[in-house]
């Protein structure tokens, strides 16, 4: 009975943002509204971590194929996009290289001024810069090894 | 009578079988080859609609059984809540850091989006359809709906970017010597929303959770500019 526990609290919270969508008709989706409520259930301690944990975790982890239908539905688009296939490909192409950069570096930026400010040793700093570069090892094995669980 | 066709619409589970078929065949062409750009969601997807092509299924026949596996999408997303909750406390230390890198990605995709229509003369409905390019589908194309916009060429063109962003995640993110995982999360999520998201959970348990909150911080923050951005082209 543990996993359909799980299984029918995370689906309530999806229910649970349905119902916000239909009557707060802002341009948010569901599931949007399904993941700031399970946010704060989770937060206020309503539903405490271990009740989700199996079961949400097994969604994540095959969230990736649920995409293939959307993507296949690719085929059906592709006469409309004919005429502006070039604009389109470079814009949608270009934008992400770039809003990566932006985003990354900015971000980077903002911690290390933040860092610089309080009052740390240089030698704290140091400290955390080498156990953040540990941390990008270890991820980027992970990123070699995880990335294969992701099939069912 | 046994063509591919009536097969397809008479089975609940071809269309999902054979998409995981397809997708196991990228995680092997990935893990065989090491090559970054054989992204097993992308050669799923190329792989199916290959497949399609040849038996001359219709994509409505294929979806007949495949959108089963969409089905669980509404309560995953809801489940990134999870990872979420358990990076509270990164989450809570960087909120400055969060707001302001998640704004000037959002503020960048769609000034650069406003930029390329004027450069390339696309007319307002183009402009309006690639403007939420960014975000997770479900927010992109209400967006695009509500000014106007085509809204299958912005799934397509959201898809597509989330595919590239998936892609070029970690080598990217590399290559900018981006040093935080924070950081490197909040970039591929706030370019390449839960598609980018997928590839950022294999990068790191925080790189995972801040991709997640880029979907939702992003995705919230393009609603509210969007109105603004429509009556500039």
């Amino acid at each position: 009975m543990k996993y359909l526990k799980q299984l029918s609290i995370i689906l309530s919270a999806s229910c649970a943002g349905e119902l916000l969508k239909h009557f707060l008709p802002l341009p948010v989706p569901a599931s949007i509204y399904g993941l700031v409520l399970m946010l704060v259930l989770l937060i206020t301690k309503a539903v405490k971590i271990e009740q989700v944990d199996v079961i949400g975790t097994v969604l994540v982890e095959i969230m990736p194929v649920m995409f293939i239908p959307a993507g296949v539905g690719l085929m059906t688009a592709l006469g409309t996009l004919e005429h502006m296939m070039i604009p389109v490909l470079v814009i949608t192409i270009g934008v992400t290289f770039l809003v990566m950069a932006v985003t990354g570096k900015m971000t980077d930026l903002v911690i290390t001024l933040q860092e610089a400010g309080s009052k740390k040793t240089r030698k704290d700093i140091l400290k955390e810069a080498g156990i953040k570069s540990d941390i990008r090892k270890e991820s980027r094995a992970n990123a070699r090894g995880g990335a294969g669980k992701c099939m069912i | 009578m046994h063509d591919m066709s009536s097969i397809m619409t008479d089975s609940a589970t071809i269309g999902v079988v054979i998409s995981l078929i397809m997708y196991g065949f990228g995680v092997w062409l990935r893990d065989k080859t090491r090559i970054d750009a054989f992204n097993p969601l992308l050669i799923s997807i190329v792989s199916v609609i290959a497949f399609l092509e040849l038996f001359r299924v219709d994509y409505s026949e294929f979806e007949k059984s495949g959108k089963y596996l969409s089905y669980l999408l509404t309560p995953a997303t809801v489940a990134l809540a999870i990872p979420l909750y358990k990076q509270l406390n990164l989450l809570k230390k960087h909120f400055a850091a969060i707001l302001i890198g998640v704004m000037s990605g959002v503020l960048t995709s769609m000034g650069s989006v406003l930029l390329l229509a004027m450069l390339f003369g696309l007319d307002h409905k183009s402009y309006v359809t690639l403007l939420p390019k960014s975000i997770t589908t479900s927010i992109g194309m209400g967006i695009s709906q509500q000014y106007g916009g085509c809204v299958s060429i912005t799934a397509a063109v959201i898809i597509i970017t989330g595919i590239v962003g998936n892609m070029i995640a970690v080598v990217w993110c590399r290559l900018l010597r981006i040093k935080s995982p924070i950081a490197r999360g909040l970039a591929v999520g706030t370019a390449s929303h839960a598609i980018g998201t997928a590839k950022a959970m294999a990068m790191g348990e925080v790189e995972g959770a801040m991709s997640s909150l880029a979907i939702v911080v992003s995705g919230l923050l393009t609603v509210i500019l969007a109105s603004f951005f429509v009556m500039l082209y």
